[in-house]
């Protein structure tokens, strides 16, 4: 039990997100492009990070496929920015394997100002594995 | 030298748990100038009040200070014991030692030491104390009632069958506001208009009231009781007196292509106009962005056919200033705009329409005459998707819509949904919503009866996005229940969007001196106790200018707006405030300061005749305070540079003397 909330107020201090703003109206899910793409959904992803039940989030392939399109992000009426929560625990299980980041030189020539950093970081963090 | 008595009050245990009473009036009793001191158990009660009287009586007391509750409590009950004993009701000081001191502190020994020094304080400052005596102000016996919807027209017709005259000032050249343009009325289905329009008609025949249309307040001066208040009326060019309404110059006028405000633009209306065929008054306006003959002086149509002669192009606006007692704000509402709101394709599709939209499409008076259709191809939709809360419950970090509930939306979706199945059960109807808030008398009822009898779908979960596809609308939503994504093809979305209080209310706040919430409704003098007065006297919040409300609510508030009004102007005389700013002319060197920082209005000048040296004269400019609209405020006193300016009962030198009391 304390594993499960030391786990889960990892998520929420490395992401910034009160997952506990959410009003459960499901708009981040009626928005996402990758819906049918994931396993667990962007409003389940928020329930299931503030219930501390973020064991299945870590071993589900939905954390591959979230585009980090930032569409939920947008249009939350609440705030509550689920794409965070994703890339939070994509980060938790890509920390924990080893020699896997970016090198640093390699990034500035893959930079585009058109695009949220983050969304470049996360992209990369997906297809370097 | 003063005789001061001193009282301590244990409230119960309210303050005897937390502050050692016998020590605090053993400490006070050694303070110069007190002669008696005691504490006991209730100080407000019968038994506390007789004790502080015959205390006046036998000790001899010129000055009283009661170490209680906060001085809201019961400042005035203390103040009418002294002025029954005798002595002047503002030589009574009040130390609050409960909510300022027992209720915040756990500590017993700090709790009756702060006692303590809140007791010194309060005696150092009775010290000071002169008697006062406060002033009377006249009552006109006239209310303003601003606005003209179902709010201000119920506030008005109340207050005038009480037997005062009541003047409606109204911005739109026709009273009925928001309700004139709905359809039905949930949860029984009236027509709006037939319940309505009677209303309408009863104002306008009323013998005590005055309906000023086309008009705004332009600005408020004075006080309660003694409003003077200036009222624009916006040239209409057309003699409202003479105008019959047969609207023959609005089916003549040669300008067709200007948008129908009351239709919300989805029809055109004339450059003269009508808004509405019950419209009351019923009398003809040119609007002139858009009248030839006003633009260029080629035209004159309206004239030409108006049999009564009512047309005058030379008409100018119109300034009235008439006197009020009181004032109520009617201000209402309106759906918040929807530029925001991409995701829904508002403004990429005609067939994405708001529900008020959706009002006047349904109305047998509406654009299409009562018959449901798309805006862009005047097709009969076969599957319409409403989309609740667009706007409302946003968080603040959101940067988008509202954080309140609109609490409006949900019986009017359910009502939208029901009439549509009723008038076209080959239509399909959707609702997304993300709660059904329905607390009211027979509203959850409806609300089961447009899903168990009228065959609605309710699908739980938000629609995040509408994009339109050919003459299609595919709306992209999560149904939460079923944990699924939703792609539905529809033929018309209809968006349940936020209200919000009209824009004209902050300005009006302004000049009421009234004070607002954060989201630009009005606040109320208490959320509980007192929900229908401002803090600002003589100040009244009647319908959706207040918050969110439905019609059943807004009437019954403006009832309890009139109720608060008719109880003010049925008193001859206010007694007013005496603790008011006075200036000393000697010192005062006619600087304006003081002028300049009175939210009142209530400091002049005056050129006067001074004793100066040699036995000559000296005219020299002093400010003077006319004590029925001060308010006693200290702006005054704080901006004099020379230390004319001060404020009875509330003296710098009393200040000073309190504040020496606690550094002591």
């Amino acid at each position: 039990m304390e594993n499960k909330n030391n786990l889960r107020d990892e998520i929420i201090r490395r992401s910034g997100v009160n997952p506990s703003k959410c009003m459960k109206c499901g708009k981040c899910s009626g928005t996402c492009p990758a819906y049918d793409e994931m396993e667990y959904h962007p409003h389940q992803f928020v329930y299931m990070v503030e219930t501390g039940d973020i064991e299945p989030l870590l071993n589900s392939k939905s954390i591959y496929r979230c585009l980090t399109c930032f569409a939920c992000v947008d249009r939350c009426p609440r705030g509550v920015e689920p794409a965070k929560l994703v890339e939070a625990v994509r980060l938790s299980v890509i920390r924990q394997q080893g020699n896997n980041h970016l090198k640093a030189d390699d990034i500035p020539e893959l930079l585009d100002e058109d695009l949220p950093q983050q969304a470049i970081v996360s992209a990369f963090r997906k297809y370097t594995k | 030298m003063q005789r001061i008595g001193v009282f301590v009050c244990w409230c119960g245990s309210n303050i005897a748990g937390t502050v050692d009473v016998q020590k605090v009036s053993e400490a006070l009793a050694k303070e110069p100038g007190v002669v008696h001191s005691v504490n006991y158990q209730y100080m407000c009660s019968q038994a506390g009040q007789e004790m502080i009287k015959n205390a006046i009586k036998e000790h001899k007391l010129t000055g009283i200070v009661v170490c209680s509750c906060s001085p809201r409590m019961h400042e005035a009950t203390f103040r009418k014991t002294a002025q029954a004993a005798g002595i002047n009701p503002y030589m009574v000081e009040i130390a609050n030692i409960r909510e300022q001191c027992s209720w915040i502190h756990k500590d017993m020994a700090e709790g009756t030491e702060k006692a303590i020094v809140l007791g010194r304080t309060a005696i150092a400052k009775v010290q000071l104390n002169a008697p006062l005596k406060p002033g009377e102000s006249p009552v006109t016996k006239r209310a303003l009632v601003i606005g003209g919807g179902i709010a201000g027209i119920q506030t008005a017709l109340d207050i005038a069958d009480a037997g005062f005259e009541v003047d409606i000032v109204e911005t739109k050249p026709t009273i009925g506001g928001k309700m004139a343009q709905l359809d039905k009325t949930f949860p029984t289905l009236d027509c709006a208009a037939c319940i309505l329009t009677p209303k309408m008609v009863d104002v306008a025949q009323h013998e005590k009231i005055k309906i000023y249309s086309y008009s705004e307040v332009e600005s408020v001066k004075g006080f309660v009781g003694n409003f003077e208040v200036t009222i624009k009326k916006k040239a209409r060019f057309v003699k409202e007196d003479v105008c019959t309404g047969c609207g023959l110059c609005t089916e003549k006028c040669p300008q067709k292509k200007v948008p129908n405000e009351f239709n919300l633009g989805m029809d055109n209306r004339r450059a003269i106009y009508i808004p509405f065929a019950q419209a009351v008054p019923k009398v003809a306006t040119i609007d002139a962005n858009y009248c030839t003959m006003l633009k260029t002086g080629k035209c004159g149509v309206c004239s030409k056919v108006c049999t009564a002669k009512a047309i005058d192009y030379t008409q100018k606006d119109e300034f009235i200033t008439e006197k009020y007692g009181a004032i109520v704000a009617a201000t209402g509402f309106n759906p918040i705009s929807m530029d925001k709101f991409d995701e829904f394709a508002y403004s990429q599709s005609k067939d994405v329409i708001t529900s008020l939209e959706f009002e006047r499409l349904m109305n047998a008076a509406g654009p299409t005459a009562g018959k449901l259709v798309r805006p862009s191809d005047g097709v009969h939709p076969h599957k319409i998707v409403f989309v609740q809360c667009v706007g409302s419950r946003c968080s603040s970090c959101a940067e988008k819509g509202k954080e309140y509930c609109s609490k409006i939306c949900c019986m009017y979706t359910a009502k939208h949904a029901m009439l549509t199945r009723d008038k076209y059960p080959d239509t399909d109807v959707t609702v997304f919503y993300i709660d059904v808030r329905t607390p009211g008398k027979q509203f959850d009822e409806f609300y089961r009866r447009a899903v168990e009898d009228y065959g609605v779908h309710y699908i739980k979960g938000m629609v995040g996005k509408v994009s339109p596809e050919g003459n299609k609308l595919i709306v992209q939503g999560s149904d939460l229940i079923a944990n699924k994504q939703l792609k539905i093809e529809a033929d018309l979305v209809v968006l349940a969007a936020a209200i919000e209080p009209d824009k004209s209310a902050r300005p009006l706040a302004t000049m009421l001196t009234a004070s607002m919430d954060t989201n630009d409704f009005f606040t109320e003098a208490h959320p509980k106790l007192r929900p229908v007065e401002s803090p600002t006297a003589g100040i009244f919040l009647s319908g959706a200018c207040q918050g969110p409300k439905d019609i059943p609510e807004t009437v019954s508030q403006a009832g309890a707006a009139a109720a608060k009004v008719i109880g003010l102007l049925a008193k001859d005389k206010l007694v007013g405030n005496p603790c008011v700013a006075h200036s000393d002319e000697m010192m005062c060197n006619g600087c304006s300061s003081c002028e300049k920082v009175c939210p009142y209005g209530a400091i002049t000048y005056e050129n006067k005749e001074f004793r100066g040296p040699n036995r000559t004269t000296l005219i020299r400019r002093v400010a003077q305070v006319n004590e029925a609209v001060c308010q006693g405020c200290g702006c005054c006193t704080v901006a004099c540079p020379s230390g004319a300016m001060d404020l009875k009962g509330f003296a710098s030198k009393q200040i000073m003397a309190e504040v020496d009391a606690i550094c002591k």
